[in-house]
């Protein structure tokens, strides 16, 4: 099951990789520092305005959190990217973890199967400007989001 | 495991959070914090996240949770420098951090906590049992350091 | 506009000749050759059409003209070759890729000016005419990049709305004009970081000057509120006409506990007594 598709600025399929993406794995705690600091300085570098990048880094660290949490580890591809017109950052979670039942229902304010504040899917979603879910028990869950400069 | 220092300044706790905060580091500091608010018999704390360059839900609700829970213990909770990025952030991440108090600068959080803690002080002047407190909060001066009320001649 | 002004030049009949004899040759070269230096940013067939439509407006216009550009016969040539620059400059060709295309016309036609011996003289007749043909373009060109320019200055400027400090404290970003979704949120920005800078805790942002507001707009202003109110700060907002009033409420845009005062004076006076200070008449009331 998926959800999601293209945001506002729609050419998600024709963004093309500028730069080699990094890979990270997400184990342990200090692996989601890692993956902030890592998307930051691809904003910096992708030229995004400060509370660009602030929203870009929020919702890698609530995704970080969430692949660490409830998908049991799994690990993040993060890369610059470039649709012709504008650079953007774009970062793809996955985990091998029992993936999520209800996709719309995740995707609900205050919604939570653990003990979060049910924001980590919805309130990311709300942070990028393009958001794809996808989630199945035999494959995990794949999050992949891009903020683009402006 | 490292832990984020508590300050005592007074009959407030300091806490100024400098380093980029692992999930652990927060929950450590909210025990912390529990626990110098009853040993100390703190009125206020003031929690200093200027140097944050994001605040996510965890982080977020750390704040309210510590808001909440310092509530109970008879203090009150200020926190203090957050950033324009961070709040416009927030406000879209759909976290209002209820119960939780804020101001501008360390200066205006000192302020609006002494301003707090005296009037709860004048509340209760027959309990004698926290009026004799060591350091208790001088009289409060505007942020700016001009004097609280002023005259405007029209 | 007389037809001609320059006396002709024995020179240039042999070149117009030789241009006018072997238009499709010529014409397919130029096309190649302004294609190669393009390196396909414009279709095959885009490129054809324009060259085409100039080489056929040249050829009507030499046998009149003559070499002399600015006779009423090249009209045609120069709207053609103006809207030529203009679009190459909308698409964001540089200066030298625009002339280049006319240039390439040298190129093109050289092979069949020595084949048919025409002298150096005639060919460097037949050079000065493209030049001018080329410098022409340029001057278009710039003119349109010109008023590029201009229209993005303007929108600077309105971009470039001031947070204004009107009493130690208190700050107010009076908005003007049309709100658009990106100018609010740079505002917007702009009023939360003056907050920190300045140390103030109450801010006003008058909307007495806006014509209308949208969903969007509004959202920008309500999440306004809500980040200064995190970062500890007081946001009223003052100036909301009874239009503006009406389209909130049908909008069905909640204003909530969001504070909001008719006029920037009232808001100005509920800031002032937040700050402690007492607004009262001198017992002059007002005489010196």
């Amino acid at each position: 099951m998926t959800i999601g598709g293209l945001g506002p600025q729609g050419g998600g399929a024709a963004s093309s990789s500028a730069g080699s993406p990094q890979r990270h794995a997400i184990v342990v705690e200090s692996d989601v520092v890692r993956v902030r600091q890592v998307v930051r300085s691809a904003a910096v570098a992708a030229r995004l305005s400060l509370v660009d990048q602030t929203k870009m880094v929020t919702a890698a660290s609530e995704l970080a959190r969430n692949t660490l949490v409830y998908g049991g580890g799994g690990a993040v591809t993060i890369d610059i990217v470039d649709n012709g017109r504008r650079r953007g950052v774009r970062a793809v979670f996955t985990d091998s973890g029992p993936g999520i039942a209800d996709l719309d229902l995740a995707l609900t304010d205050g919604w939570t199967s653990g003990s979060g504040l049910g924001l980590g899917l919805s309130g990311s979603r709300r942070l990028v400007d393009e958001f794809e879910l996808e989630s199945s028990p035999e494959t995990g869950t794949t999050v992949r989001v891009v903020k683009w400069s402006r | 495991m490292e832990r984020i220092p508590v300050l005592k300044l007074g009959n407030l706790l300091l806490v100024s959070i400098q380093v980029d905060l692992e999930d652990r580091l927060a929950l450590n500091l909210q025990d912390d914090l529990a626990e110098r608010i009853v040993a100390t018999g703190a009125r206020g704390v003031l929690i200093d996240i200027s140097a944050l360059d994001i605040v996510d839900s965890f982080v977020g609700r750390m704040l309210s949770t510590i808001a909440a829970m310092s509530k109970l213990l008879d203090a009150e909770t200020v926190v203090v420098g957050m950033r324009p990025a961070v709040a416009i952030t927030l406000v879209e991440l759909g976290l209002d951090m209820p119960g939780v108090r804020t101001a501008l600068t360390l200066e205006h959080g000192l302020a609006l906590l002494g301003a707090e803690v005296r009037v709860r002080r004048s509340d209760d002047t027959d309990s004698a049992d926290r009026a004799d407190l060591p350091g208790s909060i001088e009289e409060p001066t505007g942020p700016s350091g001009t004097a609280v009320a002023g005259t405007v001649v029209g | 506009m007389t037809d001609r002004v320059d006396p002709p030049d024995e020179g240039d009949s042999t070149w117009i000749s030789a241009l006018l004899g072997e238009q499709a040759e010529i014409l397919s070269h130029w096309i190649e050759r302004a294609g190669e230096m393009l390196r396909a940013r414009l279709t095959a067939a885009e490129l054809a059409r324009e060259l085409g439509d100039l080489y056929g407006s040249l050829a009507q216009a030499l046998p009149v003209a003559g070499a002399d550009l600015r006779a009423g016969a090249f009209g045609e040539l120069r709207a053609l070759l103006a809207e030529l620059s203009a679009s190459r400059a909308r698409q964001g060709f540089t200066p030298r890729e625009t002339a280049i295309t006319v240039f390439a016309l040298k190129d093109a036609a050289a092979t069949i000016l020595e084949k048919k011996s025409v002298s150096f003289r005639a060919y460097r007749r037949f050079s000065d005419f493209v030049d001018e043909l080329g410098l022409f373009t340029l001057e278009s060109y710039i003119e349109v990049r010109d008023q590029a320019v201009l229209e993005q200055s303007n929108q600077l400027l309105e971009l470039s709305t001031p947070v204004i400090k009107l009493w130690d404290g208190i700050l107010a970003v009076p908005l003007i004009g049309t709100l658009d979704s990106a100018r609010t949120q740079l505002v917007m920005e702009n009023l939360l970081e003056s907050l920190i800078s300045t140390g103030s805790k109450h801010a006003i942002i008058d909307i007495t000057g806006v014509g209308a507001v949208d969903t969007q707009v509004a959202q920008h202003l309500l999440k306004t509120v809500r980040a200064a109110q995190l970062m500890g700060a007081d946001c009223v907002i003052s100036g909301i006409r009874p239009q503006i009033a009406q389209t909130v409420v049908s909008l069905g845009i909640e204003f909530g506990e969001i504070a909001t005062k008719a006029t920037l004076a009232e808001a100005l006076a509920v800031a002032l007594r937040r700050e402690g200070f007492a607004v009262s008449r001198s017992a002059t009331g007002g005489v010196r």
